[in-house]
């Protein structure tokens, strides 16, 4: 038998279109999980200490178990709760969800990081708590994360090929589907290692791109 | 003979078990230069900390220009804070500069400047960034307005630092080793900036540790030792000889380092 990746891309069409959804549910995955870690590390940090306790404890649950075992858990073991989700809902649901707990740790220590200092200076020149978090607390956090969120936006991407085992149509369930019809399981294989590291490369500059852009604002040494 | 800018009474912090100040009273006078000086670990800095409320004393009491700061005293002589807008008045009568110049990395210089009057003051974008433009200037800087701190020297950004705590019109200011940061190049700078101001009538509270300035341009001399305060007075009785044995011993390791504008 011959290595042959031929084979594969002469469906690149159907190829495609399991592209189109894993993009699809990378980028409403990353995008609803930054907006939920951004709240939930807003409220750990500053709605006190009952907030902080109740949340890190659902944060450390779903850091703790594998992503495999939440998504297969939601789907299959929703409906015995009353919850029936189709597969690409419960993929954007369960990648959310993972991705915010992630997410949330990260600005958790990106405001951490702002030093003290500024935000007594803040609080020196009359500026409320909520002025100091909103003017100076978040856009510092934000600058700190930068390339951490990158990262972890990354790895979301190849976390995405596991909502395969619940049929979502996405970028490996089709290219398995695809090996499997032609008999051709390791060209497809070989074939989505090449998308999705063409995939990260490209996010990879877009970060770096970004950070380069963003680097007069960085912290300077005292 | 007008009333003091600040005065410090009975003042005590604690950390924990630590005592870091034991009952300071201290008048700082209007319009002069006050320096508090000493060893690391002093509590000269705790002390400054505590004019600018960025830390709460255990007991006793701070009146600004005839204003209880964070705390009043009822007549059982127990303290109860007062209300945080009524704290941020009282603040707002202070500027504060800080060793590490504490601006703002994600500001332009005169982002830094103008941020507390757009948002504090209430100032239009365009009355602030003028009245933020005339700070830079006067502490020589409007050709950096634009500058992010990360692209303009240590001693520009403490030049900043201080034209941001004047755009808000203090009417005492409190620098916290303000030069320590830096190295003796760009220390020159800085301190030439906090002469000017001096020369203007504005009532300075400096710790430092840069003795000749104290010496030149302080016109009250605190020296703190282990959280006491040992003595306060005209530099020209504070340095005359005979000097307290503890200022004569803090002195000598300045002498070991080649400073002999005292002697």
């Amino acid at each position: 038998m011959m290595f042959n990746p031929q084979v594969i891309i002469e469906k690149l069409p159907e190829l495609g279109s399991g592209l189109f959804v894993t993009l699809l549910l990378w980028i409403a995955g990353i995008a609803g999980g930054v907006v939920i870690g951004f709240l939930v590390a807003t409220a750990r940090r500053f709605g006190g200490f009952a907030t902080n306790a109740v949340l890190g404890s659902v944060v450390e649950v779903l850091r703790g178990t594998p992503f495999l075992i939440q998504i297969f858990l939601l789907y299959y073991g929703g409906p015995f709760v009353g919850l029936m989700l189709d597969p690409i809902p419960c993929g954007l649901i369960g990648l959310t969800v993972y991705s915010a707990a992630y997410y949330s740790e990260i600005f958790r220590a990106g405001f951490a990081a702002v030093p003290v200092g500024h935000v007594e200076a803040a609080g020196c020149l009359g500026m409320t708590r909520l002025q100091t978090i909103r003017r100076i607390q978040i856009p510092e956090m934000a600058l700190i994360v930068l390339p951490p969120a990158v990262n972890l936006s990354v790895i979301l991407l190849k976390e995405s090929a596991v909502l395969s085992i619940i049929t979502v149509p996405e970028l490996t369930a089709t290219v398995s589907a695809i090996g499997s019809q032609q008999y051709a399981y390791l060209e497809a294989i070989f074939i989505l290692a090449v998308v999705y590291w063409a995939l990260v490369e490209l996010t990879d500059r877009l970060g770096r791109a970004a950070e380069y852009r963003l680097s007069r604002l960085r912290f300077s040494k005292a | 003979m007008t009333l003091p800018a600040i005065i410090i009474r009975n003042l005590v912090k604690r950390f924990g078990e630590t005592t870091v100040l034991q009952d300071i009273n201290l008048e700082i006078p209007e319009g002069k230069v006050s320096c508090l000086i000493g060893p690391s670990g002093s509590g000269k800095s705790t002390l400054l900390r505590c004019l600018a409320f960025l830390e709460e004393s255990t007991s006793g009491m701070i009146t600004i220009n005839g204003e209880a700061l964070g705390f009043f005293e009822k007549p059982d002589g127990k303290r109860e804070r007062l209300p945080p807008a009524q704290i941020r008045a009282v603040r707002a009568q202070t500027g504060m500069v800080f060793q590490q110049f504490n601006l703002w990395p994600h500001m332009t210089a005169l982002g830094n400047v103008s941020e507390a009057l757009k948002i504090v003051r209430k100032l239009s974008k365009a009355d602030a960034e003028e009245k933020a433009m005339a700070q830079l200037r006067k502490v020589g800087l409007e050709n950096r307005a634009g500058h992010y701190p990360s692209q303009l020297s240590g001693g520009q950004q403490q030049r900043v630092a201080i034209a941001r705590a004047l755009a808000l019109e203090p009417k005492i200011m409190l620098f916290d080793e303000a030069t320590s940061a830096l190295d003796p190049e760009l220390t020159g700078e800085v301190l030439k900036v906090m002469r000017d101001l001096a020369d203007e009538g504005m009532t300075m509270v400096v710790v430092t540790h840069e003795i000749g300035f104290a010496a030149t341009v302080g016109q009250q001399i605190s020296f703190l030792d282990h959280g006491k305060l040992l003595f306060s007075g005209p530099p020209s009785e504070v340095f005359a000889k005979p000097r307290h044995p503890r200022l004569d011993q803090f002195l000598d390791t300045y002498l070991d380092r080649g400073a002999s504008m005292l002697i």
